[in-house]
C-alpha cells in the first residue's frame, strides 16, 4: 500500500497571496494514498526540508509531492531531501503552483482550484512512479573552446592554468578575434594589441593548450563529460610545422587583389598572407579564391621562394576527432550589415565608415599606418561627425531592438583620441542617449565632453549626402529644437553588433537555444549566466549578449571556472529518466533511430522464443542510456508503442490527464 | 483591360494635366481607366486620431465599391493613394476602426480591406510592364530626369509597401523605360514643404528650394512627380530654372499621345 505525503509551499506571499494553501492542504488529504499533508512558508528552506524529512520517516512515506515553484527551480533540492530521508529521489513529484498558477492568476478562487487540480495531477502520476537509479559516466578531462577571441583565449588560459587540457577551435587563420582589430581600449586607453598579444602568445606556449586555427566544428556527438567532436582543419596549403612566418611568400605573391579582412576590407592583401604581424600561429595561409596556382595551375612563386619548403598546394581539408568533457562557446560578433540604412549613405560614400573601420584607420598596423586619413582622397578630415545607435535600439525592423552596449563608450574613445591627436579637428557626436554605466565609464565620457570639447548633439540623423565633396549630415538638435546640417569630411557610424553568423550552426550542433536576435540563451538570466540548457556547454562573450572587453573577460573566466568544476569530477551522475524499448512490441522500423537527436538508438538482431521450442531472429531498437537525454522524440514517433520513458511513461501521463479531467 | 479609378478632387481642378495624360497614356497602353461612380473626397489627409472615423468613410465607400467591381482600385494622386491605402490597411488590421466604420456604413456585408489599392506607377510596372512601355515609346525622353518621390508614396513604408523609403528606385526604372536618364539625387525623398505652405510659407519654400538646389547640382533638367502638392510647391520655387512635370505628362510625351 502506497503512502503519499503532500507538502504545500507558501513561497512567502508568492503562492499564498493567490492560492488558499489551507484549502489545498485539506483537499489533497482526500486524494487516494495521501496519508500526510502540510503547508509551510518556505518549503525549500532548511526548516522546510527538515519538515519533509521528518514526515517521510515518521509516516513511512513511499512518495512525496511538493506543491511549489517550477521543477527547474527546486526539483533537484527536494529529490536530495527525499534521498537524505532514505527515499528514492525519483519518488518525488513537483506540482508547479507558482509559475503556472499563482503568478498568472489574480482570482484566489480560480487559483486555488487550479492548484488543487495540479496537486491531484502530481499525486496521480506519483502512484505509478518507480524507484530509478542514475547511472554514472566518466569525464574526459579536456575542454573544447569554440572561438579564439579574447573570450576563448581567457577561458583557455584559465582552464589550462588549473591543469586541464584545452583545445581552441578558431575558424580564422589566427586567434585574437575582434579585439586584435581594435586600436585602443576604453576606459584606460591602453593599446589593444599590447594587452592582447601577450595572452595570445601564452596560448601558443602553454603545453596544455592546443590550437586548431582555420578550423571549424564539423559534428558534435555525446553528452556532458563525454563529447565526441569532429573538427575540420581547412586546407591552408601551408605546412604549419614548417612555416617560419618570415613573410617572403607574401612579398613575392603576384596576386594582390584579395580584400584584407583584418583591415575591414579597407585595403588589399596578397593571396598568400599572414593576417597581421602578431598573428598566432605566425603561419601563412593561401586564399584559394585568389591564388593563381590553385585557380589556374600557373604560378607557384611562393613555393619557389619559401626557404622552409612549407608550401603544399595539394593539401586537403582534414577531419580530426577529439573527445571532450566540456565545451565553451565563444563565437563572438560582427557589426551588422548596413543595407537597411540607406539614409546614412554608407554604400554610396567612401567617407562614411563604420566604427570598426575607424579602428583600423587609427591603428599603426592599419592601412594608413595610424595616420587618420579619409578613404576617398587620403586627406586629413577636418570635421568628423559620429552617429550613434546606427541599427541599435531600432524597433522599425531595419535594425536591432537591443542596445549594443559598447558604442557609447567606443565613440567617446574615438572622439577623444582624435581631439588629442589632431586638436584642429572638429568632432560632433549625434546621440539618442549616452549610456555609460560601468567603473570609470561615465568619467570617461565626461572627459570627452568637458576636457576635449567634443560636441555632443542630442538628436538623430535623417540623411547623409554628398554635396560638392562634403558629406552633409542632416539631423535634429533636440535640445535647441533646430534642424541642422553639418558639412563633414568623415562620417563614422556606430554600427550595432550582432552574433557572428556561425553561431546558428554551432547552436544547432550543440542544441543550444537562441533568442530572436541570434544570441545564445543562458540557462538562467540571473543565476546561471554562463551555463546553458545543454549540460556541459558554457557561454562566454558576445555570443550570449552584447558586452565589452572587461565584461567578456569576466564571463570567460566564469565559464572557465564552471568547466574546471566539471572536469574536476571523476564521475558524473546520469539522468535515469531515459527512454527504453519493449523488445516484444518493437517492429524494427528504425523510425526512432531517425528522429533521435542524440544518436542514442541503435538496432540489434536478437533471438526471441516464439513458443513450441522455436526461436526467431528480429531487429529491435536498443537505447544507450548514457547518451539518451530523455527528450521523448522516439516515444511519440514509435508506431507500435514500444518506446517509453522512465519517469514519464505513457501510463503516467494518461493518469495525469485523467486527474486533470476529473471533476 | 478595365480598371476602377479614383481620380480625387485635385485632379479635377488644379491638376487636370495629371489626370488627362494618365488616361491618354493608359489608353495607348491598353488600359481603360474607369472612373468609379459617385466618388467623394478621399479625406485629404490621413486622419491620425484613432477616433476620427468620419473622414475615413468616403475612402471606405470607394474601396467597398471596388471590392464588388473587380476587386482593384487605381489611384494617381499621391495624397489620395496614401489616404485610401492606409484606410484600407486599417479596415484589414485595426479591429476598432473596422467595427466603427462598418457600423456607420451599414453595408450589406462588412468591408474588411479586401480591395487591392494600386498606384498608377505600380499599375504601369506590374500590369503593363516597363518592358512593354519601352517598346511603345515613340519619343524617348532623352533628358536628365530626377524623380521626386516626396513622402506620401513611400511612408509609412510598412503600410505603403511602395519602395525602399530611404533608397527608392521605381520611378528611376520608369524614367529609364521612357528613354530618360534617371539621376539619383539625395533630396528625392525629402519633404517639399507640403501644407506648411499655408501656415508658414517661408519654411515650406525653403524646403522646396533645397530640393531644387540639390537636383540642379546633379545636372538634372526635369523633375517628375506624381503628387499635385509637390508639383505646386516645387514649381513655385523652380523659376523655370528646372522643369517640373507630372509623371503622366512625360509618359504621354514619350508615347506620343500628348495633345
Amino acid at each position: 500500500m502506497q503512502r503519499i505525503g503532500v507538502f504545500i509551499c507558501h513561497c512567502g506571499t508568492n503562492i499564498a497571496a493567490t492560492v488558499d494553501v489551507e484549502r489545498v492542504t485539506e483537499a489533497v488529504k482526500k486524494e487516494p494514498y495521501v496519508v500526510f499533508a502540510q503547508n509551510y512558508q518556505y518549503m525549500c528552506s532548511e526548516n522546510g526540508q527538515q519538515l519533509i524529512k521528518t514526515a517521510i520517516r515518521e509516516n513511512k512515506l513511499t512518495g512525496v509531492v511538493v506543491c511549489s515553484c517550477s521543477p527547474r527551480m527546486h526539483e533537484a533540492t527536494f529529490r536530495k531531501t527525499a534521498e537524505e530521508a532514505g527515499l528514492n529521489p525519483y519518488l518525488v513529484e513537483i506540482a508547479n503552483i507558482r509559475e503556472q498558477c499563482s503568478w498568472i492568476h489574480k482570482d484566489i478562487e480560480e487559483a486555488t482550484e487550479k492548484a488543487i487540480v495540479l496537486a491531484r495531477t502530481a499525486i496521480a502520476k506519483l502512484t505509478l512512479n518507480k524507484p530509478l537509479i542514475a547511472g554514472e559516466t566518466g569525464v574526459t578531462k579536456r575542454a573544447l573552446i569554440i572561438g579564439g577571441g579574447i573570450a576563448g583565449i581567457q577561458a583557455a588560459l584559465d582552464i589550462a592554468d588549473a591543469g586541464y587540457e584545452v583545445d581552441i577551435v578558431e575558424k580564422r587563420p589566427t586567434i585574437g578575434g575582434r579585439m586584435a582589430q581594435l586600436d585602443k581600449t576604453f576606459p584606460t586607453l591602453d593599446c589593444a594589441a599590447c594587452i592582447l598579444t601577450p595572452k595570445m602568445v601564452d596560448c601558443a606556449q602553454n603545453e596544455k593548450i592546443n590550437m586548431f586555427t582555420y578550423s571549424e566544428i564539423e559534428e558534435v556527438k555525446g553528452f556532458v563529460g563525454n563529447f565526441k567532436v569532429k573538427i575540420r582543419k581547412k586546407a591552408r596549403y601551408v605546412d604549419e610545422k614548417k612555416c617560419t612566418g618570415c613573410g617572403v611568400c607574401m612579398a613575392n605573391c603576384p596576386s594582390k587583389k584579395g580584400l584584407n579582412e583584418f583591415n575591414m576590407d579597407l585595403n588589399n592583401r596578397p593571396a598568400i598572407y599572414i593576417p597581421f604581424a602578431q598573428a598566432i600561429p605566425n603561419v601563412a595561409v593561401i586564399d584559394p579564391e585568389q591564388c593563381l596556382k590553385l585557380k589556374t595551375g600557373k604560378c607557384g612563386l611562393c613555393q619557389m621562394k619559401c626557404g622552409a619548403g612549407a608550401i603544399d598546394y595539394t593539401q586537403k581539408d582534414e577531419i580530426v576527432e577529439r573527445e571532450y568533457g566540456a565545451i565553451v562557446v565563444a563565437t563572438g560578433f560582427r557589426p551588422i550589415k548596413l543595407d537597411n540604412f540607406n539614409e546614412y549613405g554608407y554604400a554610396d560614400n567612401k567617407d562614411v565608415i563604420t566604427s570598426l573601420e575607424l579602428e583600423r584607420l587609427m591603428n599603426a598596423a592599419g592601412p594608413t599606418k595610424g595616420t587618420l586619413l579619409r578613404p576617398s582622397d587620403l586627406t586629413h578630415p577636418k570635421v568628423i561627425t559620429f552617429i550613434q545607435c546606427v541599427g541599435s535600439r531600432d524597433v522599425s525592423g531595419c535594425g536591432k531592438p537591443y542596445c549594443s552596449k559598447i558604442c557609447c563608450m567606443y565613440t567617446a574613445k574615438h572622439a577623444m583620441l582624435i581631439r588629442e591627436k589632431y586638436p584642429d579637428t572638429e568632432v560632433h557626436v549625434f546621440y539618442i542617449d549616452v549610456r555609460t554605466p560601468g567603473k570609470n565609464y561615465d568619467e570617461f565620457y565626461r572627459r570627452a565632453v568637458e576636457q576635449y570639447n567634443v560636441d555632443y548633439i542630442k538628436g538623430m540623423v535623417g540623411k547623409v549626402y554628398n554635396e560638392n565633396g562634403k558629406l552633409m549630415v542632416q539631423g535634429s538638435n533636440l535640445l535647441d529644437n533646430e534642424q541642422i546640417t553639418i558639412p563633414s569630411d568623415l562620417v563614422v557610424l556606430a554600427t550595432a553588433i550582432e552574433p557572428d553568423p556561425s553561431v546558428r550552426d554551432i547552436a544547432t550542433k550543440l542544441t543550444i537555444s537562441i533568442d530572436t536576435n541570434n544570441f545564445l540563451t543562458e540557462a538562467h538570466a540571473k543565476l546561471k549566466p554562463v551555463e546553458c540548457a545543454t549540460a556541459g556547454v558554457f557561454l562566454a562573450g558576445v555570443c550570449q549578449g552584447p558586452k565589452d572587453v572587461p565584461e567578456t573577460v569576466s564571463q570567460a573566466s566564469a565559464a572557465a571556472s564552471k568547466v574546471i568544476g566539471l572536469l574536476a569530477k571523476d564521475k558524473l551522475k546520469g539522468n535515469p529518466c531515459v527512454s527504453h524499448c519493449d523488445e516484444n512490441t518493437c517492429i524494427g522500423c528504425s523510425q526512432c533511430e531517425q528522429v533521435c537527436p542524440y544518436g542514442a538508438i541503435t538496432y540489434e538482431e536478437k533471438e526471441f522464443r516464439i513458443g513450441g521450442g522455436k526461436t526467431e531472429k528480429r531487429r529491435v531498437a536498443c537505447v544507450n542510456p548514457a547518451v539518451c537525454q530523455g527528450c521523448g522524440a522516439c516515444t511519440v514517433t514509435c508506431p507500435s508503442g514500444a518506446m517509453d520513458i522512465h519517469g514519464f511513461s505513457f501510463e503516467q501521463i494518461n493518469k495525469e490527464i485523467e486527474a486533470i479531467c476529473k471533476r | 483591360m478595365k480598371i476602377n479609378y479614383f481620380p480625387g478632387c485635385t485632379l479635377k481642378t488644379q491638376a487636370v494635366e495629371l489626370d488627362k495624360y494618365a488616361r491618354a497614356s493608359a489608353k495607348a497602353l491598353g488600359v481603360e481607366m474607369e472612373e468609379i461612380k459617385d466618388w467623394q473626397c478621399c479625406g485629404g489627409v490621413y486622419p491620425i486620431a484613432k477616433d476620427e472615423i468620419a473622414t475615413k468613410l468616403s475612402a471606405v465607400r470607394a474601396l467597398d465599391y471596388a471590392k464588388h467591381n473587380g476587386g482593384m482600385l487605381l489611384t494617381l494622386c499621391s495624397a489620395c493613394h496614401n489616404v485610401i491605402k492606409r484606410v484600407n490597411d486599417d479596415m484589414a488590421n485595426d479591429k476598432e476602426i473596422n467595427s466603427k466604420a462598418n457600423n456607420y456604413m451599414k453595408l450589406d456585408e462588412p468591408y474588411n480591406g479586401e480591395t487591392k489599392v494600386i498606384h498608377y506607377i505600380e499599375m504601369l510596372r506590374d500590369m503593363v510592364g516597363f518592358d512593354k512601355i519601352k517598346q511603345a515609346v515613340k519619343n524617348p525622353l532623352n533628358k536628365k530626369v530626377g524623380a521626386y518621390y516626396g513622402c506620401l508614396l513611400l511612408r509609412p513604408s510598412s503600410v505603403m509597401a511602395f519602395d525602399n523609403p530611404e533608397n527608392p528606385k521605381v520611378l528611376e526604372d520608369f524614367i529609364s523605360a521612357i528613354g530618360g536618364t534617371p539621376i539619383k539625387y539625395p533630396f528625392r525623398n525629402e519633404c517639399c514643404g507640403a501644407y506648411v505652405k499655408i501656415k508658414n510659407p517661408d519654411l515650406a519654400e525653403q524646403k522646396s528650394k533645397n530640393v531644387i538646389k540639390n537636383a540642379k547640382s546633379f545636372g538634372i533638367e526635369v523633375i517628375v512627380t506624381a503628387c499635385p502638392l509637390c508639383y505646386y510647391n516645387l514649381k513655385k520655387v523652380a523659376n523655370g530654372e528646372i522643369e517640373v512635370k507630372y509623371i503622366t505628362e512625360v509618359l504621354a510625351e514619350a508615347l506620343g499621345v500628348k495633345e
